[in-house]
């Protein structure tokens, strides 16, 4: 049965509690920092999209120059906060650490970089001096990791941003689409609102591209536009049965939990999760944390190819979640229009793929799970018809971009999910910068 | 299992370790614990006239996280009464009789003062005598303590005096904060000091509080300078032994070797280098007497792995390989070499060597992973890349001569051999 309110309050704040707690103090925080070997050309700064110059911030957290640190963190990725509670660091920068090499545990940068850039916001350091305003204006549409990114580099120069925002919150998928024991509702907006403290970012609430706003007005008006509007559309299954009660999207799933807390959220006693990604993740260890009695996740490759990292999967499985792999969903099954089962494929795997991994072939063999709630977390799809519709060129949805960063539309450029179809944040914070930088080249601004 | 007992002076101890004079060994209390816990010996903290002291006494130096790699202090000697340390001192030499008791002493500057202490420790039963010649502060100030060692024919008189009182052996301490330890050291000995022991604390500022501005120890807005001590002083200290043990006049006397000791190794290379046995007082400070235990433990099993039966077999034996800088080979010649199978490729080597050194280290890019190689023409095999490599055996030194024959400066000159060749 699908339902919400199956816990008490203290078990809901227990079972979101922060999934890594945050150092008590900065003697415990040096103790790190000191065992950071201070490496040259270091790997773990080639291995993060925004290059954070991971040992100059810890070494100054060990030197106990914390703004300082913050500084450094900030200077290349202005949600480098947001980015320490959420980034698969095991893939990225911890996972480069030269201490892997010596089979030992790896410089807990993630854990270092919030505590520098906690501190900041919460003395509301004002690390940047934006630039006298000089007289241009650049529209971005979407306040995602992406638009914020763009808008903060933009905004330090002098010029004058304006983004423009679907949601009634900043932040985007920070703020809608990540789990709620990585980062709470009211860490992203004081992130979305540290960042703006720098001044010249004005952000439009509820105004969407299409319907609000239109791109033709914004180039009319603005010297430059930069879209960073990401991904929308849960991926559909284009099985029997999708449009039965208890079919709900990840996404929308997260979002809820995010934006109405987590007494509000039904879930199911059985929930199968469909995918696994991060989000698929986020999802199954949420429903359990909701109080579904169990989950499965279903993958239809295996171990090898998943999208998220071991430590991920580690998660999901320690919160009690099962996993099948090479299972792809063939059928929901309903009763009374609410779901029942869950007829699954079992795959095996064949021949690589346009991604290099090898793809998943039908055995023709089937089984059921009995469920009553199925998650959705295949993936997501751009804003095709948007894009296309705009005249924007596109590959499946995804905007195509220069080296430049620029669209095929004349002073419009793009970045972020919405043209790599959905990578981490700090990829986003990344396309953001080099957006910022792309526009200045365009409106000649050294 | 070799023989760790020790014989300085006739004193015999269990184990070489004696703690220093100085806040772990003021009273009776402390000495029961550190004899209980195994520790070869004390030297009692120094008695005199009474003083006072003040707060606080001690300060810090950390470094990478970790404490008290140096430490200083400003207490000054014993301020407790004299009787009840005479008192102590004879009980603890009756409940520990296999242990060594030395008594530091530093009397006002007279004869008379002298040869009343004296009198009054023989009497307790202790085994020794020691003399504070060393003490950088507070006592300095009054002619007492560094003031004596500081000023040979000073240092001279005192022992003098001593020698004429005293029945038990002498040690006589010496201060750091001059030039050469050697005339001060040829000086006593030749006054009639039986032994000499090595080195007293170094004037110090530890640091300064970067809130209040004041340096460290802090007393009512004002600090002065303390004896400094601890790891950070042993490379000093090694130094000023070696000129001791290396001094015609001096070496015919036995060294107490003090400074920075914290481990079995530490106190092995003081005794290479000519020390008879050693005294610890920092790293007891910082964790309890309990450090003896791997300090017995660890001498024992490196003398086993060595064949070494008894501490004689090994003391002084590094003395005669601390040559003068024109005695070194200067065909000799060795090149770095990094193991690949053991780089983790952080870069250290390269950074130090591209920056601060001769550029002889090769990088070739990777993601996220650089290669590292050593130019083999450009290496001069100054170690630095070896020094800062965080792997142990990463970086070995492997040597090529640059000639068979063995050849010095003074030669090399004479013979009109060229000049920079890198």
């Amino acid at each position: 049965m699908i339902k919400n309110n199956r816990l008490s309050d203290e078990q809901y704040a227990e079972n979101f509690n922060d999934i890594h707690p945050p150092y008590e103090n900065i003697t415990a925080a040096k103790v790190d920092a000191n065992r950071c070997l201070f490496c040259y050309d270091a790997p773990c700064m080639k291995s993060c999209p925004t290059s954070i110059d991971v040992p100059k911030f810890i070494k100054q957290i060990a030197t106990e120059n914390i703004r300082g640190s913050a500084h450094t963190i900030f200077t290349s990725n202005i949600m480098g906060a947001g980015c320490s509670k959420v980034c698969p660091v095991e893939k990225l920068c911890e996972g480069a650490c030269v201490y892997n090499l010596l089979e030992e545990e790896p410089i807990p940068i993630a854990k270092l970089q919030r505590y520098s850039t906690e501190k900041a916001m919460q003395n509301q350091w004002q690390l940047f001096q934006r630039k006298q305003s000089i007289g241009k204006k650049v529209a971005i549409v979407g306040a995602g990791p992406a638009g914020l990114s763009c808008a903060h580099s933009l905004s330090k120069e002098g010029i004058d941003v304006t983004i423009y925002e679907k949601e009634s919150k900043g932040g985007g998928l920070m703020t809608y689409g990540i789990a709620a024991y990585k980062v709470t509702p009211q860490f992203c907006e004081d992130e979305v609102n540290y960042i703006l403290s720098i001044g010249g970012i004005e952000i439009k609430y509820n105004q969407e591209l299409g319907k609000n706003i239109s791109l033709v007005d914004l180039q009319k008006n603005y010297d430059a536009v930069y879209l960073g509007l990401g991904v929308g559309v849960a991926r559909q299954l284009d099985i029997p049965g999708e449009d039965l009660v208890g079919v709900v999207d990840a996404i929308n799933f997260i979002y809820n939990i995010r934006d109405k807390g987590y007494a509000e959220v039904p879930v199911g006693d059985k929930v199968a999760v469909i995918g696994m990604g991060m989000t698929a993740i986020d999802a199954a260890t949420q429903a359990k944390r909701l109080g579904a009695k169990e989950v499965t996740m279903l993958y239809r490759r295996t171990e090898e190819e998943m999208p998220c990292t071991k430590h991920e999967l580690d998660i999901a499985m320690l919160d009690g979640c099962e996993i099948i792999w090479l299972a792809a969903p063939k059928e929901v099954k309903g009763v009374d229009g609410k779901v029942t089962a869950l007829i699954c494929t079992k795959m095996q795997l064949g021949e690589p793929d346009a991604s290099g991994r090898r793809s998943p072939v039908d055995t023709g063999e089937t089984f059921s799970l009995e469920v009553d709630m199925v998650i959705k977390a295949a993936g997501q799809v751009p804003f095709e018809e948007l894009i296309s519709g705009n005249g924007i060129k596109n590959s499946k949805g995804k905007i195509v971009i220069d080296e430049k960063c620029a669209t095929n539309i004349a002073g419009v450029f793009a970045g972020g999910d919405a043209v790599n179809g959905g990578k981490e944040v700090v990829d986003a914070v990344q396309a953001g910068k080099d957006g910022a930088k792309a526009i200045m080249a365009y409106l000649n601004i050294a | 299992m070799a023989d760790i007992s020790s014989n300085f002076l006739g004193i015999k101890s269990p184990n070489p370790f004696w703690l220093a004079s100085a806040p772990p060994t003021d009273k009776k209390y402390n000495v029961l614990r550190a004899f209980e816990a195994g520790w070869g010996g004390v030297v009692w903290k120094t008695l005199g006239s009474q003083v006072k002291n003040v707060s606080s006494r001690y300060s810090a130096v950390d470094f990478g996280g970790q404490r008290v790699m140096g430490f200083n202090n400003i207490e000054l000697i014993s301020d407790r009464p004299l009787d009840i340390n005479l008192k102590e001192i004879a009980e603890c030499v009756k409940l520990f009789p296999d242990r060594a008791m030395i008594v530091s002493l530093m009397a006002d500057n007279d004869k008379k003062s002298w040869h009343e202490i004296i009198k009054k420790v023989e009497d307790t039963g202790a085994h020794g005598l020691e003399l504070n010649f060393g003490c950088p502060h507070g006592m300095t100030e009054r002619g007492m303590g560094a003031a004596v060692g500081q000023d040979p024919e000073i240092a001279c008189m005192v022992v003098e005096w001593v020698m004429e009182a005293a029945t038990l052996p002498v040690i006589t301490k010496l201060t750091p904060n001059v030039h050469s330890v050697v005339p001060t050291g040829r000086s006593v000995v030749k006054a009639g000091t039986n032994a000499l022991s090595l080195i007293n604390t170094i004037q110090s500022v530890t640091g300064i509080d970067l809130d209040t501005l004041v340096p460290n120890p802090y007393v009512a807005g004002k600090s002065v300078f303390g004896g400094y001590c601890g790891p950070a002083v042993k490379p000093i200290a090694l130094k000023f032994l070696t000129t001791i043990a290396q001094d015609e006049l001096t070496k015919k006397v036995p060294v107490s070797g003090i400074g920075g000791i914290s481990t079995w190794k530490d106190a092995v290379e003081f005794m290479l280098l000519g020390a008879s046995n050693v005294q610890v007082c920092t790293a007891a400070m910082k964790h309890g007497f309990r450090i003896v235990e791997d300090m017995c433990e660890g001498l024992n099993n490196w003398m086993d792995e060595k064949g070494f039966k008894t501490l004689d077999d090994f003391i002084g034996k590094s003395v005669d390989t601390i040559t003068h800088w024109e005695d070194l080979d200067i065909n000799y010649h060795h090149i770095a070499k990094i193991n690949q199978d053991k780089c983790i490729h952080c870069g250290l080597c390269y950074i130090a060597c591209e920056d601060t050194s001769h550029q002889s280290i090769n990088l070739e890019y990777g993601k996220p992973y650089n290669k590292y190689t050593i130019k083999e023409e450009e290496c001069v095999g100054c170690n630095l890349c070896q020094l800062v490599c965080p792997v142990d055996d990463c970086i070995t030194m492997e040597e090529h001569r640059v000639a068979p024959e063995y050849i010095n400066w003074i030669e090399w000159q004479k013979r009109g051999l060229p000049l920079n060749d890198h």
